[in-house]
């Protein structure tokens, strides 16, 4: 029962407490223009480059900007408690490991897939891109999906942060590397073969690819097979993540560099 | 001349201290070309070549300055705050928007940085031949473009004085600014009604002067309309930044906002 406590309740209060984007003056820009700004980027850049549909860059930079909190409010888990001088508090409880970071996971995966949702309405009603509407019920689990294998990432992120400080900086490698490596605004089979290597280990390449899928009116049963990669990227992420933080917990108390790292 | 030595010595006292912190550094390099590589794969899978490519390879490279600039310039000032040296600032025997001009040309040099990185980084990593027709214009044109995002920074950061969240501010309006300005998309692509906003801002003017250096056209004119905007951002934040600064002596909110 105290799990569960910690994995709800805890996990709703950092939230709100540590990542205070919720305000409308960091909300509508971050979450609610930004997106809509680089779909709009992307599809003018691809009509210039002659590449691709509008489709394929409205889907891919909305799905991707699913990222944004989960990258940015995982790191935050720890960066923003050292900011505020509670990390040693949080180390020091005696609460298990995994109900408090998961927890901490849910609120962003939600909030994850808000963002991803608005962008990709908002994009296709502005650049009157047809996404036929019997297909919006898959879409919507695939980018659920998404939202949760990039908070995997972002766990591992969190556990960095206990070594690095500047957490938003690493955030902001993770999610350039997304950019560039997840079939965002360059379909994998377009990519050098090394690319295409990598690319298959991240999170949000599968999900991006089971989204043109499902968009062109494919099945869901169709695109299973890579959503259950997505997902099961995404829980290798999160119990990598686990496993960082769990040892750089024990070496930072051995060293003392809680709060110098 | 001593408000030219206060800019020259500000600016490089700034520069050192923007220079501190390699982390950042790296991000300052590595954000404009996550997005540098994925337009060069994009302009490549569409099969451009030759003057296509370099021109894409330009503007890309012009992508890094202002993204030097906006979030860091519109964060500024809430920095200052933070830091404590706020109320130094508004009380130097200087205008207060002069004293913010070395603060955002340091930046807009670090972006400078990243500009050579991402064109090296076409060369190398993608094999774009970077072959630029008019070397003394293209290199006039790079400081004209860094100075006027400088001012245009100036700007932002002056009237993002009373907003605490003002990074985000700055952070929304990075990728408009590399659309409406041209930087990879023809401003006649872009629908009518955006290209009178594109036409007072400064970038416009400045990466097509590098664009027309680059190609052996004339910059000169593009320069002169580039330069002639940055002076107008100044105009106007002296103006504002004296209103502003007036306003928080009067009511006491300088350190509240």
């Amino acid at each position: 029962m105290n799990s569960l406590r910690i994995f709800f309740v805890g996990g709703l209060t950092s939230y709100r407490a540590l990542f205070n984007w919720l305000t409308p003056w960091i909300l509508v820009p971050t979450f609610l223009l930004t997106p809509l700004f680089q779909i709009f980027l992307f599809v003018y850049i691809g009509r210039t480059a002659g590449v691709s549909d509008d489709r394929f860059f409205l889907i891919g930079n909305a799905v991707v900007n699913a990222a944004v909190p989960c990258l940015f409010a995982m790191g935050n888990t720890i960066g923003g408690e050292r900011n505020f001088g509670t990390l040693p508090l949080l180390i020091a409880s005696p609460a298990r490991r995994v109900p408090l970071f998961l927890g901490r996971a849910l609120p962003v995966i939600l909030n994850g897939f808000l963002v991803a949702v608005f962008a990709l309405l908002v994009g296709a009603l502005v650049l009157r891109v047809d996404i036929p509407p019997a297909t919006w019920g898959g879409i919507a689990v695939a980018i659920a999906v998404c939202s949760v294998s990039c908070t995997g990432l972002g766990l591992l992120g969190a556990a960095i942060a206990l070594r690095v400080r500047e957490t938003a900086v690493l955030s902001n490698i993770a999610l350039g590397i997304l950019i560039v490596f997840a079939g965002v605004n360059v379909p994998v089979d377009a990519m050098p073969g090394w690319m295409q290597a990598v690319s298959g280990w991240l999170p949000m390449t599968h999900g991006i690819e089971a989204i043109h899928a499902l968009a062109s009116g494919r099945s869901v049963g169709s695109v299973g097979g890579a959503l259950l990669t997505e997902v099961g990227l995404g829980a290798c992420y999160a119990l990598l993540g686990l496993a960082v933080l769990r040892w750089l917990e024990w070496e930072s108390r051995v060293r003392a560099t809680l709060d110098t790292a | 001349m001593r408000s030219v030595r206060l800019v020259a010595v500000a600016w490089s006292l700034q520069l050192k201290m923007r220079s501190r912190s390699a982390f950042d550094g790296l991000l300052s390099l590595l954000w404009p070309a996550f997005f540098a590589t994925t337009i060069f794969m994009m302009f490549r899978q569409g099969g451009a070549s030759g003057p296509a490519l370099l021109s894409a390879a330009v503007g890309s490279s012009a992508m890094g300055i202002w993204s030097a600039v906006s979030t860091t310039a519109a964060f500024a000032l809430q920095m200052e705050r933070r830091q404590g040296t706020l109320e130094l600032f508004v009380l130097a025997p200087q205008p207060f928007a002069l004293l913010l001009v070395p603060l955002t040309l340091s930046m807009a040099t670090i972006g400078a940085y990243s500009m050579v990185a991402t064109l090296l980084w076409g060369r190398f990593a993608f094999g774009i031949h970077i072959s630029i027709a008019d070397p003394l214009g293209f290199v006039v044109a790079v400081v004209v473009t860094v100075f006027a995002i400088g001012m245009l920074g100036m700007l932002i950061a002056i009237s993002s004085i009373r907003y605490r969240s003002a990074w985000a501010l700055g952070s929304a309006i990075e990728m408009p600014v590399w659309l409406i300005c041209g930087f990879l998309v023809a401003i006649d692509d872009l629908p009518a009604w955006v290209r009178p906003l594109s036409a007072v801002l400064a970038p416009t003017w400045g990466v097509s002067a590098m664009r027309a250096a680059a190609a052996g056209h004339s910059p000169w004119a593009d320069l002169g309309r580039c330069v002639l905007a940055a002076a107008a951002y100044g105009a106007i934040a002296t103006v504002v930044s004296r209103w502003m600064v007036r306003s928080a002596r009067a009511h006491a909110t300088l350190a509240l906002s």
